[in-house]
């Protein structure tokens, strides 16, 4: 059995190029230019999906993005899964391999459909908000089983073996839909020299007239197609972008397009191509020539398999050479019903009725109708189907002359092809993203864009212009206006002319009336993919919901993957009905990004793995690696986080780190520091209004510690500034905070103080920094540098010398985060390096000890020194630290903070304070976070004292050591607290001072 | 996505390049220590969201590094103009 749906001629695949591929465990075979869709139903396959609440049969309706129900899985291996790909956008590949969505074992046996029609009985619409508010706890039952009754389709799980790609464009001119109104406004945009970029997302430009029957120029419509795409191609301001999905229409005319490269052509994307693209695109004008979506009628039993939109099956039999039936009834409410009609009896098929619900249609289709001896039945429609996994018979009811009555019974027609019309819905989707609301014409009978407020024009089917003139002529305008706004000119770009019949006024019907009412009626589907029915969008306006973003909600229309392409329409017309109201008045629902679903991969682009986010090392990272460095992430910096050595433990490595520093050397990596040269005759001046403490005796070759404060009082940086020379400052940031300080620096410079004369230059990265610790400090940086006197009387505390280290060019600082005596060398970074090592070669004899973040962590905790961003969180100023000593108070300028820390709730008594705490097991390690009460015996919720910001175990002390707040702490050391642990244990701590060794600073002081 | 003119590059550039930075014309109190609690606070935290034109200050951190005023329609995203600090805006509401 192989393509008994094929039609011997005609189309526009290639008969000659066979492939073969695979759906739900069979095999079958398509034609080169088909897509998934044609080739299953030239198959024969009725049955491609469950339904989600009812588990009932469902076959391909539509052709385009529309389509509901053949929503596949596609991917030949685990890596190259994709879910929830549209049959009808997908080109057969030699090879492919798809799966139903739905359905187990497989759609024709479905094991689930007894549990969906058990299920379906208890989701009624408004089912989510009913059943899963209460209890909450309940909702993760349900939603599993949900989920597998749903068939969403899953994602792989294994990583994507394909690469994808983002390209950054603009253009003058971006048109949307290469239909009859995208090629003319191409064209004529072309022309005038414009930068033209014509995206669309089929397999092959040319939109309806693809498989039109109309003649433009006295030449078939796909000759004309070929001759304009010609021109186009050979347009060097041309850029044609097919498979190509314009998905996201943004602020300031910037676009998202989704172009799937490699999909038509394997499971895999070639060798060095990408699977894949997202073009951002900057456009100066869109033309939206998007088109339309045509509107089934809504009718009992609509999902049977057989039952199409009427264009679509034209769209099959002209464009795929594929008749999906024998014999067929149409349902139409206006002429565009009747090109179905022609072209399946063109195609040898039996038309058994053409049913036009409008009461006496007089027009150049309706005589064409009667010259091919159809049987055309009038002021009728089809209301109901009979069948399961295929349309046996349909029945026509005849209706009032405003169908809102069945005035007759039922007149069962044996088919197994039922197509309907409801008309036309423009495809508004892109407009809406851009703000613009939908506006109703009557005349038309939908919605068309509203004025938008971008540079944005419409032309053809999407303005509600539906004949292929108006199409062209509105196509051809829009494109020269927005080349002519854009600044070009000149193109001289005739309409061409096009022969076609009269259209007579459509009918506005969207659900056609049953005997029956709905609630007892057989069911009528609206929106195919959540299994919304006329039935439930008339329960939830009798419950009440009268806003059609309510009734969307309650009911899930249009929440699938289709966005409610093909039901939307319909659902607010009912809507409409049951609340007696317009169209307009009801309103419609609002379109959002993405038009149809886009790959995770594609939004990614090569944003991902190594390329996730940029990672910054220091210029010793090789040394770091060789010595087998665990690294730890601070902002995007790799720093090494200690240094293991083998069979050690993390505490162990660590333990050994703090006592071969506090006992002889360490040496810490400290490049990360953010670095900012500050210079200018102001800088002093600058520099003072920025910290909070005093800047103006500071002497070339000193260096101070200073704090930063916001206007609140609230500290949020520390560092060590140098003076290098009377208007040349050195200012050290934490790792994290670097860019947000200098961007910081730059904000009150230029919109507070701009007649300071001050300039900042990030030099983070031109310095490769090495903190030097421990008492053999100086012993061994006497042995490599040459030039500085490191005598402790002539080179002290909080001093730096310029000199030379290994014949190397270098800044020291005497400085210490450790409460060692400690020197921090600078060298320029391509030295650095090569210092180290130096370094190492002569620190061996004194067991000189890399040490990582971590021992720097628990090196300055034992000297109670703060970590900006771990001891402070936005909420803690200066005094609250017990740093009063770092605030100026004598300054004459009102600096950054001072006002702040000195508002009502700042110096109120009983602020949580900064205070060192003790347990009183001392080989117990407070976890970091954990709040101190004061009885943990009280009843919940227990009034928290504080909580703990940094918590270390202590080699050098022999025991546990935490910093952390405590209300009113400064007053109360020696007094005893509770933490109260997640797993039940209550650790009791000492409030003592944050400086746990040499308070009096002797060891540094050397 | 915002397409940005920098009033100190002369070019439009992508709102990636920029970050946004509040109400515009905040001016720092000439005298804190004199404010009282009520005023500080207000130059503090208090700012204005209305629906419709904005002056926001904008800083072009991945370019220039200036910052700038930028009036903004908060309802429409439509951006009237860019101008320098220290300029006064042409459009208001
Ligand atoms: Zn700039």
């Amino acid at each position: 059995m192989t393509q008994i749906n094929r039609l011997q001629t005609g189309g526009r695949i290639d008969r000659s190029k066979p492939l073969a591929f695979r759906f739900d465990g069979k095999s079958y075979q398509g034609y080169q230019g088909d897509t998934l869709a044609s080739a299953l139903l030239a198959n024969g396959v009725d049955v491609v999906g469950r339904s989600f609440k009812y588990s009932r049969p469902r076959g391909i309706m539509a052709a385009g993005a529309d389509e509901p129900n053949a929503v596949l899985q596609l991917g030949a291996t685990e890596a190259t899964q994709i879910p929830n790909v549209r049959a009808t956008q997908q080109a057969v590949y030699d090879g492919l391999e798809a799966q139903p969505t739905n359905g187990w074992p497989n759609v024709n046996l479905d094991a689930m459909g007894f549990v969906g029609r058990w299920f379906g009985r208890f989701m009624p619409p408004g089912f989510y908000y009913k059943t899963f508010m209460y209890p909450q706890s309940l909702w993760m039952f349900y939603e599993k089983h949900i989920r597998r009754a749903a068939g969403l389709g899953r994602s792989p799980r294994a990583p994507d073996a394909d690469q994808y790609d983002h390209i950054n464009q603009h253009a003058d001119v971006l048109v949307v839909g290469a239909g009859p109104a995208g090629l003319g406004a191409a064209l004529a945009a072309a022309r005038t020299g414009a930068r033209v970029i014509l995206a669309d997302e089929q397999e092959e430009l040319g939109g309806s007239l693809l498989d039109s029957a109309a003649q433009i120029d006295g030449e078939a419509a796909s000759v004309w197609v070929t001759r304009v795409l010609n021109e186009l191609a050979d347009c060097e301001n041309v850029q044609l972008l097919p498979r190509s999905t314009v998905n996201g229409y943004h602020d300031h005319n910037f676009l998202t397009i989704h172009e799937r490269r490699a999909d038509h052509l394997g499971d895999r994307a070639p060798d060095g191509m990408t699977r894949q693209r997202l073009h951002r695109l900057r456009a100066r004008w869109v033309v939206l020539a998007t088109g339309a979506h045509e509107r089934p009628l809504v009718y009992g039993n609509n999902d049977v398999p057989g039952c199409f939109v009427a264009a679509a099956l034209s769209t099959y039999l002209r464009r795929y050479a594929v008749a999906p039936g024998h014999s067929l009834v149409v349902s139409t409410a206006n002429d565009y019903g009747y090109r179905a009609a022609f072209d399946w009896q063109d195609a040898g098929h039996e038309v058994v009725a053409l049913v036009d619900s409008r009461a006496n249609p007089q027009g150049a289709w309706q005589d064409e109708a009667r010259k091919r001896g159809l049987r055309l039945i009038t002021g009728a429609a089809v209301t109901d189907v009979r069948g399961s996994k295929r349309v046996k018979a349909a029945a026509i009811v005849p209706l009032n002359e405003d169908g809102t009555q069945a005035t007759g019974s039922l007149q069962w027609l044996t088919c197994d092809t039922v197509a309907t019309s409801g008309g036309w819905s423009p495809a508004v989707h892109l407009s809406c993203h851009t703000g613009a609301r939908p506006q109703w014409r009557d005349d038309i009978i939908g919605f068309v864009p509203g004025k938008s407020r971008e540079q944005m024009l419409t032309a053809g089917a999407v303005a509600g212009s539906y004949s292929l003139t108006d199409c062209l002529k509105e196509g051809v305008a829009a494109g020269l206006k927005a080349a002519t706004d854009a600044g070009f000119s000149g193109a001289d770009v005739p309409v061409p002319t096009v022969s076609e019949l009269a259209e007579t006024a459509p009918m506005a019907l969207f659900a056609v009336p049953h005997p029956k009412p709905s609630s007892r009626a057989p069911k009528q589907f609206v929106d195919y993919q959540n299994d919304v029915t006329a039935a439930g969008i008339e329960l939830a306006t009798r419950e009440g919901f009268e806003s059609i973003e309510h009734v969307k909600r309650y009911t899930a229309m249009g929440f699938g993957t289709d966005q409610g392409k093909l039901g939307n329409i319909n659902g607010m017309a009912i809507a409409a009905r049951s609340l007696g109201q317009t169209i307009p008045e009801t309103g419609t629902t609002v379109f959002r990004p993405n038009y149809t679903p886009v790959t995770f991969g594609a939004i990614a682009g090569r944003h991902c793995r190594d390329l996730f986010e940029p990672k910054r090392f220091t210029a010793m990272q090789p040394w770091h690696e060789q010595h087998g460095a665990e690294f730890e992430n601070v902002g995007q910096w790799k720093r090494p986080w200690y240094y293991p050595k083998p069979g050690e433990s993390m505490q162990e490595a660590l333990n050994r780190e703090c006592l071969a520093t506090r006992e002889s050397v360490g040496i810490l990596d400290a490049s990360t520091l953010g670095k900012i040269d500050i210079q200018g005759k102001d800088a002093r001046e600058f520099i003072g209004r920025i910290y909070s403490n005093a800047w103006a005796k500071l002497a070339p070759g000193k260096c101070r510690y200073g704090l930063m404060c916001g206007e609140d009082g609230m500290v949020f940086d520390d560092g060590v500034t140098s003076c290098l020379g009377e208007n040349h400052f050195l200012m050290t940031t934490t790792t994290g905070g670097a860019a947000g300080v200098l961007e910081w620096l730059e904000l009150y410079h230029q919109t507070e103080w701009p007649e300071l004369e001050v300039y900042f230059n990030s030099v983070t990265d031109h310095w490769a920094t090495m903190g030097v610790a421990g008492p053999n400090s100086r012993k061994l940086l006497a042995e490599l540098i040459e030039d500085i006197d490191l005598d402790g009387e002539a080179f002290r505390f909080m001093d730096w010398r310029q000199g030379t280290i290994c014949g190397v060019p270098c800044r020291v600082f005497r400085i210490s985060f450790t409460g060692e005596l400690q020197y921090e060398i600078n060298v320029p970074a391509h030295y650095g390096l090569y210092i180290w090592e130096r370094l190492f070669e002569h620190g061996e004899k004194y067991n000189l000890t890399p040490y990582g973040t971590e021992t720097m962590h628990i090196l300055r905790a034992e000297k109670g020194f703060i970590i900006a961003g771990q001891d402070t969180d936005g909420s803690v100023h200066p005094y609250d630290l017990g740093m009063g000593w770092a605030v100026g108070e004598n300054k004459p300028f009102s600096f950054i903070g001072r006002r702040g820390m000195k508002r009502e709730d700042c110096v109120r008594p009983n602020r949580k304070q900064f205070v060192g705490l003790k347990t009183k097991d001392p080989n117990i390690v407070l976890p970091e976070g954990v709040h101190a009460v004061a009885d943990p015996n009280q009843p919940k919720p227990m009034a928290m004292l504080g909580h703990v910001t940094s918590s270390y175990y202590s080699a050098f002390l022999g025991r546990s050591i935490a910093l952390g707040f405590i209300k009113g702490g400064h007053e109360r050391m020696g007094d005893t607290v509770y933490y109260p642990l997640e797993d039940g244990r209550v650790v009791e701590a000492e409030i003592c001072s944050t400086i746990f060794l040499d308070p009096k600073g002797e060891r540094q002081n050397v | 996505m915002f397409y940005i003119y920098c009033p100190y590059c002369e070019e439009y550039r992508e709102e990636e390049e920029f970050h946004p930075k509040g109400e515009a014309h905040i001016a720092r109190p000439e005298d804190p220590d004199n404010c009282t609690d009520e005023e500080w606070g207000d130059y503090l935290f208090f700012r204005k969201n209305p629906r419709g034109v904005h002056h926001e200050l904008w800083v072009h951190a991945a370019g220039c590094r200036k910052f700038f005023n930028v009036t903004r329609d908060t309802q429409s995203y439509r951006i009237y103009e860019s101008y320098k600090i220290g300029e006064q805006p042409s459009v208001s509401a």
